[in-house]
């Protein structure tokens, strides 16, 4: 099982939702993102396909946005939240 | 055999890693600058059990060896160059127990550079708390080193580390980690190497941690959640902000003062001191009048500097700065800056060059360069002696607007101008500077903690010796250099000073002769032809050439204008009154039109507000930027920007 294919596997059949269309509170599993436009710093603070994400908060107008990811408490800004698709998970 | 070891303390950010160091060496520790660049140096010494001492350096935090930043890089340099005098023997990981996977990435990074790497994970104290366990034998089998857990807050598992230390050689430099290069799909870029060998560092960890980490979650969260709450709310994050932010200015100004003004006596005591006591002569000349000055007019700032490195650190340590850097972001982008500007722009408010070096955090490189170009508008602690003098000299101190005292309303007003300045030319540059940069912007929202009485003091000392000898040696050279151009003129006119005033004034009493010759000699020295000579220049801003001495040596540093005009008006430096007495009855070559009228006034105001009158900040930012392409943009923007203000208020209002 290598994760790093989740990164071609852009699925039409699944609606593509990213970090920024969670609600406060919700957790989702990073499946994928686009490795140009994301810096390397994020994903080495843990952000791989795989990794659950809890979107904690959002800051006053929108952006950025307060993430916690498998237990790393970071913040990023929108434009870089929406290269990285998610997925629900389920009963969470 | 060498009893001297040389250690590494490597780790991300606030693992606690500088608390590990102060911990180990104490007060037997110096910064210093690595060469070329100019992130920090901290070295110190400890002593080990068995005779054995060690040299311990602590690099800057870093979340992998694959550097983003300046900081970074100076951190990975160390542990390659071979050559470098503090290349390690052993090198110690620090990682924390609550974000230990995070933490296990740098581990694996850094064995693989082949030295005897042992993991410390700190915070010890928190566990219990936070419902985490950790089998540190079976990490430690995993890992193929040696594992420590540690409380730089207790104290707890530090003689352990030194032991471990001083026999490092029992360690085995090793790999735990294999990556599987064996993969089906190319990698092309090096940033997808990296990626590829990050992704599969964190399956191995995870592997591991699987066995020997287990963390109730249940019992974690908690005070977080709630201090974000209110800390983070949409209205009262901001209400609480602008209140601490408030807090800390008052503060910063009240309680500063009263040492300001025992060290401004202190050396115009010594000043004095020296002069009466010491033999007449150049050298005594040059210490009382070069010399001294010089160094007081250094040390007068500490007491607010101290004071706001304390504020800032405060506010770094227990994680509330990032949670402001979270509040301001989106406002501060409008303006092309970045929630990261807030602390520059705040540190301003003392020292431009300070505040210039806390942009290096920055990850784009035009948000942290159009911080560094505006950060000087902010209203600095050298404007304040100028601000004051001369709002005493031309506001009215009567009530006026509100029932506020009129001059502190201008000083106010003065402040608001600075950021508001600083705001609308960071608007300005954002649509002219084309940069092309990402803004790859990520921060980390630490725990809160309660700030250890410790690192916060070593930390201001440590802050506050760095700006002192930093910009300190500039300004002494300056002080210096402006007393001899004041001290020697050329021509006949400033070698027969003495006989010259004599002879004209025949009934004067001595001192009131003294003053007039030291008058007389300044006004034909080197320095006050030049004044002379740039007259014209700034005539149509209403200052004459006595102001234009001023202005040319407060370019060392703003303060010093109000010196320069102390000597130029022959007055004690200390006595300010006297001095705006003076002022106030200066009159132009007329005879009847007084110089320091109110159009004067708020053209020297609006001047030192907006002019690049510094030294000590072109250097840095020299140093920041890499070249002396940005400072003298920055100068010559800013010094024209002023002029061309002054000359509008001065036309306008005279």
């Amino acid at each position: 099982m290598d994760l790093i294919e989740n990164r071609y596997d852009l699925s039409l059949t699944r609606i593509d939702m990213n970090i920024s269309d969670l609600q406060k509170g919700e957790k989702a599993i990073i499946t994928s993102y686009d490795l140009d436009s994301i810096p390397l710093k994020l994903i080495e603070m843990g952000c791989i396909a795989g990794s659950v994400v809890e979107l904690v908060q959002v800051a006053p107008l929108s952006d950025p946005l307060y993430l916690n990811i498998n237990g790393t408490h970071l913040a990023i800004r929108k434009n870089i939240a929406q290269q990285i698709l998610v997925e629900a998970v389920c009963g969470a | 055999m060498r009893s001297l070891i040389h250690i590494a303390l490597i780790g991300n950010p606030n693992t606690g890693k500088t608390s590990l160091f102060n911990t180990l060496t104490g007060l037997n520790q110096h910064v210093g600058n690595y060469p070329g660049v100019t992130v920090d140096k901290k070295i110190g010494t400890s002593k080990l059990p068995n005779n054995f001492k060690a040299e311990i350096i602590d690099l800057p935090g870093t979340y992998s060896v694959h550097a983003s930043s300046l900081d970074e890089n100076v951190a990975v340099k160390i542990l390659i160059d071979t050559e470098s005098e503090y290349y390690p023997e052993v090198v110690v990981v620090v990682a924390e127990v609550e974000n230990l996977k995070r933490n296990l990435l740098l581990f694996t990074q850094v064995q693989d550079f082949g030295f005897p790497t042992i993991l410390v994970i700190n915070m010890k104290d928190q566990m219990l708390k936070k419902g985490i366990q950790i089998d540190v034998d079976a990490l430690a089998r995993d890992l193929k080193t040696k594992v420590v857990l540690i409380s730089s807050k207790t104290n707890e598992g530090i003689s352990e580390l030194k032991e471990l230390l001083a026999n490092y050689k029992k360690i085995q430099p090793a790999q735990s980690f294999k990556l599987n290069t064996n993969s089906v799909i190319k990698v092309a870029s090096e940033k997808e190497q990296n990626h590829r060998d990050t992704v599969q560092r964190y399956q191995f960890i995870n592997k591991i941690l699987e066995k020997s980490y287990r963390v109730n979650r249940k019992e974690a969260k908690g005070l977080r959640a709630k201090l974000d709450a209110i800390l983070m709310h949409k209205i009262w994050g901001y209400v609480i902000f602008f209140f601490i932010l408030f807090n800390i200015f008052q503060a910063l100004f009240s309680w500063s003062e009263y040492p300001m003004e025992l060290i401004d006596s202190f050396f115009g005591t010594l000043s004095e001191t020296v002069k009466n006591n010491f033999l007449p002569g150049v050298f005594t000349n040059l210490l009382a009048e070069g010399i001294i000055p010089g160094i007081g007019g250094i040390v007068i700032f500490i007491p607010q500097i101290a004071f706001l490195f304390l504020f800032l650190a405060i506010l770094e340590e227990t994680g509330y700065m990032s949670r402001v850097v979270f509040l301001m972001d989106k406002i501060m982008r409008k303006f092309g800056l970045s929630g990261k500007s807030v602390v520059p722009l705040i540190s301003g408010t003392a020292c431009a060059i300070p505040a210039i070096m806390a942009t290096r955090n920055m990850e784009s490189w035009k948000e942290r360069l159009i911080t560094i170009l505006v950060t000087p508008f902010t209203t600095c602690a050298a404007r304040l002696p100028v601000y004051a003098i001369i709002i005493g000299l031309v506001i009215p101190n009567d009530n006026g607007f509100l029932g506020m005292n009129n001059q502190a309303l201008v000083l106010m007003l003065l402040y608001l101008l600075g950021f508001v300045t600083a705001i609308v030319a960071a608007y300005i540059l954002n649509k002219v500077l084309k940069i092309k940069s990402n803004s790859h912007f990520v921060i980390e929202m630490p725990n809160y903690k309660l700030p250890l009485f410790k690192n916060i003091a070593l930390h201001v000392l440590e802050k506050t010796k760095a700006f002192v000898f930093e910009a300190g040696k500039i300004i002494l050279a300056i002080s210096i250099l402006l007393w001899v151009l004041a001290s020697y003129g050329p021509g006949n006119d400033f070698k027969n000073a003495t006989t010259i005033v004599t002879e004209s004034n025949v009934n004067l009493e001595e001192t009131t002769l003294n003053v007039k010759i030291a008058s007389y000699k300044l006004e034909h020295s080197y320095i006050g032809t030049f004044g002379k000579l740039i007259e014209p220049a700034i005539q149509p801003l209403g200052y004459d050439w006595k102001m234009g001495i001023g202005l040319i040596t407060s370019f060392a540093a703003r303060e010093v204008f109000v010196g320069t005009l102390a000597t130029i008006y022959s007055v004690g430096v200390d006595d300010e009154a006297t001095l705006m007495e003076k002022m106030r009855k200066e009159v132009r070559a007329d005879g009847v039109t007084p110089i320091f009228t109110f159009a004067t006034g708020i053209s020297l105001l609006l001047f030192y507000a907006f002019a690049m009158q510094c030294m000590s900040t072109i250097a840095i930012v020299k140093r920041e930027t890499n070249g002396w392409k940005w400072p003298l943009i920055q100068l010559f923007g800013m010094t024209s920007f002023a002029y061309l203000v002054a000359f509008i208020a001065y036309q306008t209002l005279k």
